[in-house]
């Protein structure tokens, strides 16, 4: 799992108020490097939880990431680099993600988060 | 890429092994997935550099065909972690990177509009009635662009209707008839093989950024 799909994760469980993000607990991570897309990135910006990133790219051993950004510095090719490989080439392949409000775990097996609900969580 | 290219690349992928009658489980075959991504990227540009998400995904289909088509980034999601376990190996095998999460589509936690394009196959909502609404709905929720679905032509007008005025669909269209092949899958399948009408659907979702501006 990319730091793009945990950047839209958020607990589901019932009664959950403030389920993003989740916390995640790493066990393994790899990298796979993919094709760097500016214009993707500069269109991205906007979208994505600035602050959960770099927590979440930090926790994966990925410390580059500036503690705030905004949207001057997609001017910086450097920093569009760290973006990129922040949100699109850190993989999560084992370990879990934590629901802040509830504890609960969702494990982590090959790249997959299993999200399942148990019945009395719906 | 040829659309001819696109369906035979999606001819290789591995699809059910023992699917599940409950979950409504039938392949997307490659000519219908094929179409659809087809149009989505060449008549309205929504898959080529899009985050795109496949609800229901399978064993992956629909997400391989975004990603073959330039998709930036692809996320599958399924209730079936047999099928997830195909999606992967089929990722694999073809070489494109697909993130798959495991979860029922009509729980899905996910924050605002990060999706761009959503394409699914739902359930029909033969063996469970509303599943195809429940898809639709959540669907509708999470793309900011647009969502492409596979819908039996029977319920055309109910379809409509839904996404419209239960759902807040900007619009919806239908963008060309398919006859689905189902193969005999299940043994309450009396013929050999049945040819059912769908509609491929276009939905835009009502613009959720007036806020953000």
């Amino acid at each position: 799992m990319r730091l793009l799909t945990h950047n839209m994760l958020s607990s589901n469980i019932k009664g959950v108020i403030n389920g993003f993000p989740l916390r995640i607990e790493v066990e393994k991570v790899v990298e796979k490097p993919v094709d760097f897309n500016p214009d993707f990135l500069k269109n991205m910006f906007s979208k994505i939880e600035w602050k959960p990133l770099v927590d979440a790219s930090r926790t994966m051993g990925y410390a580059e990431l500036p503690e705030e950004a905004d949207a001057s510095m997609l001017d910086s090719h450097d920093f569009l680099q760290r973006f990129h490989h922040a949100l699109l080439e850190l993989h999560l392949e084992e370990g879990a993600l934590f629901c802040p409000e509830t504890n609960r775990r969702f494990p982590v097996n090959k790249g997959i988060p299993n999200m399942l609900l148990h019945e009395d969580e719906v | 890429m040829k659309l001819k290219q696109l369906e035979s690349l999606l001819g290789e992928i591995q699809q059910f092994s023992n699917p599940k009658i409950q979950l409504e489980q039938y392949p997307t075959g490659p000519h219908i997935a094929s179409r659809m991504l087809y149009t989505a990227e060449n008549s309205f540009g929504d898959v080529s550099g899009k985050v795109v998400a496949d609800l229901g995904c399978g064993c992956g289909t629909l997400g391989a065909a975004a990603a073959i088509l330039g998709a930036e980034h692809v996320t599958g999601i399924d209730i079936d972690p047999d099928s997830l376990e195909i999606a992967s190996s089929n990722a694999e095998y073809l070489e494109f990177e697909m993130d798959l999460v495991l979860c029922d589509v009509k729980n899905l936690g996910w924050r605002g509009q990060v999706v761009d394009t959503i394409v699914m196959n739902p359930p029909f909502g033969t063996r469970r009635k509303g599943a195809d609404m429940e898809f639709l709905s959540a669907a509708l929720k999470h793309a900011s662009k647009a969502v492409y679905s596979l819908h039996k032509t029977s319920t055309r007008d109910h379809i409509k209707r839904a996404a419209v005025r239960d759902y807040g669909a900007e619009s919806a269209e239908v963008l060309c008839e398919l006859r689905y092949d189902v193969p005999q899958l299940y043994k309450f399948h009396k013929r050999k093989e049945v040819d059912i009408a769908v509609d491929l659907w276009r939905f835009v979702p009502r613009s959720h950024r007036e806020n953000d501006v």
